[in-house]
């Protein structure tokens, strides 16, 4: 066997058990506070009170505007000055789920305006209350539009974890940091890392399709091209 | 059975309804006719309050609700006035991610909380009534417009309304499928059913309607019997309508449609 490969296979067992202990479960999380933080942010700049929604409109321009390492770094090693001393995975967890709050706050709050008006006053005209018509109506719709750049991010956040790695998050990429460090042998066990990553986001890619066909299926659009 | 007392919606400084007041009994059809932008839509938006009115006072059946200017009503309010009413709208707005039955199943669901057995059932009579029980398991997308329109009136028949409120419910479609339309509705008029319709389509008009109202710019030009203010309306202004009507009508017939 060449050594080569013998090297990648006596290192995937440590970068899977990183992957699963850290990076898939840095990742779900993440994604699902940072997408329920984004559904919020959304409502709130959509109907929520004026002085509200400027106070959300500062915080997606900020976590937008400014780089996630920089954000990570903040929370991380900033904090402690004031205080705020974080263990290095729930400062992520944190870093994270901000960052995707303030992107997917966008892509939700495009997918609930670009739904026709006609269809809030069809549900209020059968009695149905705001409520209910967000609920049954809106987001249901909504979410067929939300789906593609939704897992744009997703996808993107399962690459952007390797970040945690510079705040001291034993994830994959650092694992693989980690064994270079004792080989000397950045080329393979970098490839071996981004091969995995690869993996990762390519059965996202999958599910997504899968997501959107179930999406699709009352029809009236563009058929996607297989 | 439906009351408007000095009703005024201004849009900004635009005055769009002035100080209308009008009647419908119960068991009445009534067509709303006039050209566009004259407030047909926006009056009958005001009966189900998808329009505040700025001012006046609006009864339906028990439910009464009095508007002032910068005084919003309570959701619960205009919850309880909008549940004796039903809505067809221009553009049959079904929800497109329901079935047919499920669109027609929605309000008996979700707002009255019927069960499903139940709500069922009677979303099936309703589709049998406007003739699309064979479609009831049909996506929107897939169905034509006039088939559209027909569930969309089941759906807003679903919750029982005491009034069915028709904004331009034919305007949409070719002279055949609104006649699939009209069909439909003029056997809810026989059957007793109470409709105010806002509507440009004199065969419409005249084969549902025992009332017209002739409205322009935001006022009641001209109301009475439909037969009479179709074929001898007093109002100059409402015979120049009126005969625009009559002719985009032989034109149809006469392109051979």
């Amino acid at each position: 066997m060449p050594h080569w490969l013998q090297l990648m296979l006596d290192s995937l067992g440590p970068l899977l058990l990183a992957g699963l202990k850290f990076t898939i479960p840095l990742t779900l999380l993440s994604f699902a506070f940072g997408l329920t933080l984004g559904l919020v942010v959304a409502l709130i700049r959509l109907f929520g009170p004026r002085p509200l929604a400027a106070l959300v409109r500062f915080y997606v321009w900020v976590f937008r505007g400014t780089p996630l390492l920089v954000q990570l770094f903040l929370i991380f090693y900033g904090l402690p000055s004031v205080g705020i001393v974080l263990d290095a995975f729930p400062a992520a967890l944190i870093g994270f789920t901000l960052n995707i709050g303030a992107y997917s706050s966008e892509i939700v709050r495009a997918a609930i305006s670009s739904i026709a008006k006609g269809q809030w006053e069809a549900s209020f005209s059968i009695g149905m209350t705001w409520t209910q018509t967000m609920r049954r109506t809106i987001l249901p719709q909504a979410s067929r539009v939300a789906v593609p750049p939704l897992s744009n991010t997703f996808i993107a956040l399962v690459k952007d974890t390797s970040l945690a790695a510079a705040i001291t998050v034993p994830e994959l990429f650092q694992a693989a940091q980690r064994i270079v460090a004792t080989t000397y042998e950045p080329l393979i066990l970098y490839v071996e890392a981004a091969l995995i990553y690869l993996v990762m986001s390519s059965v996202l890619s999958s599910l997504q399709a899968r997501l959107e066909k179930r999406l699709n299926r009352y029809g009236g659009f563009m058929e996607a091209r297989a | 059975m439906i009351e408007l007392s000095h009703i005024e919606k201004r849009f900004g400084d635009n005055l769009v309804l002035n100080d209308i007041s009008l009647g419908f009994r119960e068991g009445s059809v009534t067509a709303l006719v006039g050209p566009s932008g004259g407030g047909k839509s926006t009056l009958l938006r005001c009966i189900n309050l998808l329009e505040i009115p700025t001012t006046g006072r609006v009864q339906v059946g028990e439910t009464a609700l009095e508007f002032a200017p910068d005084v919003k009503p309570a959701a619960s309010a205009i919850q309880s006035l909008r549940r004796q009413t039903g809505m067809v709208f221009q553009n049959f707005q079904l929800f497109p991610h329901r079935t047919a039955i499920e669109n027609v199943m929605e309000s008996l669901v979700v707002v009255l909380r019927q069960p499903k057995e139940q709500a069922r059932a009677h979303a099936m009579a309703l589709l049998e009534k406007v003739g699309m029980a064979h479609k009831a398991d049909a996506w929107p997308a897939t169905l034509s417009g006039g088939q559209q329109q027909r569930v969309a009136i089941a759906r807003a028949l679903a919750p029982s309304p005491r009034v069915l409120l028709c904004d331009e419910p034919t305007s949409a479609l070719d002279p055949e499928l609104a006649g699939e339309v009209v069909e439909v509705l003029s056997q809810l008029a026989r059957e007793g059913t109470t409709m105010v319709i806002a509507t440009h389509d004199l065969r419409l008009a005249s084969t549902t309607a025992e009332e017209a109202i002739f409205l322009e710019a935001g006022v009641v030009v001209e109301k009475g019997p439909a037969r009479k203010l179709f074929s001898a309306p007093e109002r100059e202004r409402t015979k120049r309508f009126v005969a625009t009507l009559v002719q985009s009508r032989g034109e149809q017939a006469g392109s051979g449609i």
